[in-house]
């Protein structure tokens, strides 16, 4: 834990090593996310940034290291305590994750209605404000077949919102919108970071959005974490890999002739 | 040498990781179905009864044809033969008892694992390429209950109900044989069959069908939640749920013939 423990980190990730196969997606990463921050894990695709919020999530189970959750162990609890854990958490999932069988509002409804003791009267007020916050108000009723992907999005995140979570986490939440739908969805970030008191996790690779929403930015290449800091500072860093993303320079192509002509003929 | 023996090992432990994901689901479908409900954490109702009309009430048409066309086969494939001894009479006995002890559960589990195991398998892989089976992990829910059991519960109740329906509609599929080529009154037709019928001969096809339903709701629920690889993985897995729930009914067929014949 760090030195000044006076307050216990909403997120901490301990020398966490992982593999897919043979291959090594994430190489002894460590990360301390404070209450109430937004975090954005900036990389390009292929650097292992979805892959560690899928273990902040439980979804996967490292090879070696540990995960800490509001203090509790995400890779090595008892069930209930997990079960009691995700009660706190809300995601939103690159596609939204919107049910297909079930309309906006009895989506929303899940969470409240397996989770809580709520009544049904007061369950759907609850969906009538959770959707009029994303800005959905008024369209309980239709299916996530009839939306298009932004507002996929939002309905994802008004269930990500219903039991008001203290840990909230968006895995690429402007992939695949245009650039006008990406940035309304930016600015509802923006607006639930300034209303309610939630730790914000954010994995993006789109470098306007993570400068417009974080607190701090931890800049993920080849399964590691080359940078950390305020917007400003990683604006200065003077790590090759952090200016060549932030440049936006492509990958330089294989300089190693011997190597490239072995790779064209084959082990021998 | 070794390469083949690795083929095998590989193989061998392949298909115990299967079996043991099988037992697992199995068990956890069990306790959400029997154990939690008493518990008063709740059961899908609705949803099994949603199920209950995909699986079972909308097969019904199928499964009578199949039944029908399987009575009337059976009856002209064995009058012949009993023709030669002169006890063509017997074919009413053949078709109701091979109908209802065999035929009739094993064609409507074979039907049932083509509408069903495939449906299953495709809209659990399509749920999981949607990323709505993380979801609901993240939430903290169960997606047996929430998946598996209304679609478990569905084939338990539906699966011996569709199997009464193909009983029925073999030993008619055997009376128009009996009607037009040996000029047997209907009457006398349904007299026979059911002299000839003991209740256990109906009674071990409906615990076989009960089995049948198990089989085909875990391996297509499994095949569903095993996809990867997008909207091919889908079409992959679909395919396998089929093949291997067919497959599997069949041993599971075979092995409780040999069981019956010891013991009922």
């Amino acid at each position: 834990m760090s030195a000044v423990a006076d307050e216990q980190a909403a997120i901490q990730v301990e020398s966490l090593t992982t593999f897919y196969g043979e291959r090594r997606i994430l190489n002894n990463v460590s990360l301390e996310i404070r209450p109430r921050e937004t975090m954005v894990l900036l990389g390009s695709s292929g650097t292992g940034k979805s892959t560690l919020l899928r273990h902040i999530l439980a979804l996967e189970k490292p090879a070696l290291g540990h995960i800490y959750v509001r203090g509790v162990d995400v890779c090595h609890s008892h069930p209930r305590e997990m079960e009691d854990l995700r009660r706190h958490m809300g995601v939103l999932f690159q596609s939204g994750a919107l049910f297909g069988s079930m309309t906006l509002g009895d989506n929303v409804a899940v969470p409240l209605r397996e989770l809580t003791k709520l009544d049904e009267s007061t369950i759907q007020v609850l969906v009538r404000m959770k959707l009029g916050l994303v800005g959905l108000g008024g369209y309980e009723d239709l299916m996530p077949a009839q939306l298009s992907g932004g507002m996929r999005k939002r309905a994802g995140l008004a269930r990500a919102l219903a039991l008001d979570p203290e840990v909230l986490l968006f895995d690429e939440p402007s992939a695949g919108l245009d650039p006008i739908t990406a940035a309304g969805i930016d600015e509802l970030i923006l607006k639930l970071k300034q209303t309610f008191p939630m730790t914000i996790v954010v994995v993006t690779h789109e470098l306007a959005s993570a400068f417009l929403i974080a607190d701090r930015i931890a800049v993920m290449f080849a399964g590691e974490i080359v940078a950390l800091g305020t917007p400003a500072e990683i604006q200065q860093n003077q790590h090759p890999r952090v200016q060549q993303f932030l440049k936006r320079e492509p990958e330089e192509p294989e300089r190693d002739s011997e190597a490239y002509l072995r790779s064209l003929t084959g082990p021998a | 040498m070794t390469a083949i023996l690795a083929f095998f090992g590989q193989r061998s432990l392949a298909a115990l990781r299967y079996v043991g994901g099988l037992a697992i689901l199995g068990k956890d479908a069990l306790y959400w179905t029997f154990v939690a409900p008493v518990q008063g954490k709740g059961l899908r109702g609705r949803a099994a009864i949603h199920q209950m009309v995909l699986a079972g009430v909308n097969a019904i048409p199928i499964v009578s044809l199949i039944a029908l066309f399987v009575g009337l086969i059976l009856a002209y494939q064995t009058a012949n033969e009993l023709r030669k001894y002169g006890a063509t009479m017997l074919v009413v006995n053949i078709v109701a008892i091979a109908m209802s002890r065999e035929l009739a559960p094993l064609m409507t589990a074979v039907i049932v694992a083509g509408r069903s195991a495939s449906a299953f398998a495709a809209e659990l892989g399509t749920m999981k390429v949607g990323e709505e089976l993380d979801a609901l992990d993240t939430m903290g829910l169960s997606k047996t209950k929430f998946l598996v059991v209304p679609k478990y519960l569905a084939l338990i109740l539906m699966m011996p109900c569709l199997t009464l329906v193909a009983d029925f509609m073999g030993i008619v599929g055997g009376s128009i044989f009996a009607l037009t080529e040996i000029d047997m009154p209907l009457g006398l037709y349904w007299i026979r069959a059911l002299d000839a019928l003991l209740m256990k001969d109906i009674l071990s096809g409906l615990v076989k069908s009960v089995i049948f339903g198990i089989i085909i709701t875990e391996i297509g629920c499994w095949e569903g939640f095993s996809v990867s690889g997008g909207a091919e993985g889908v079409g992959r897995r679909t395919t396998s749920a089929v093949v291997i729930s067919i497959t599997a009914i069949i041993a599971a067929d075979m092995f409780f013939s040999g069981l019956f014949y010891y013991i009922w």
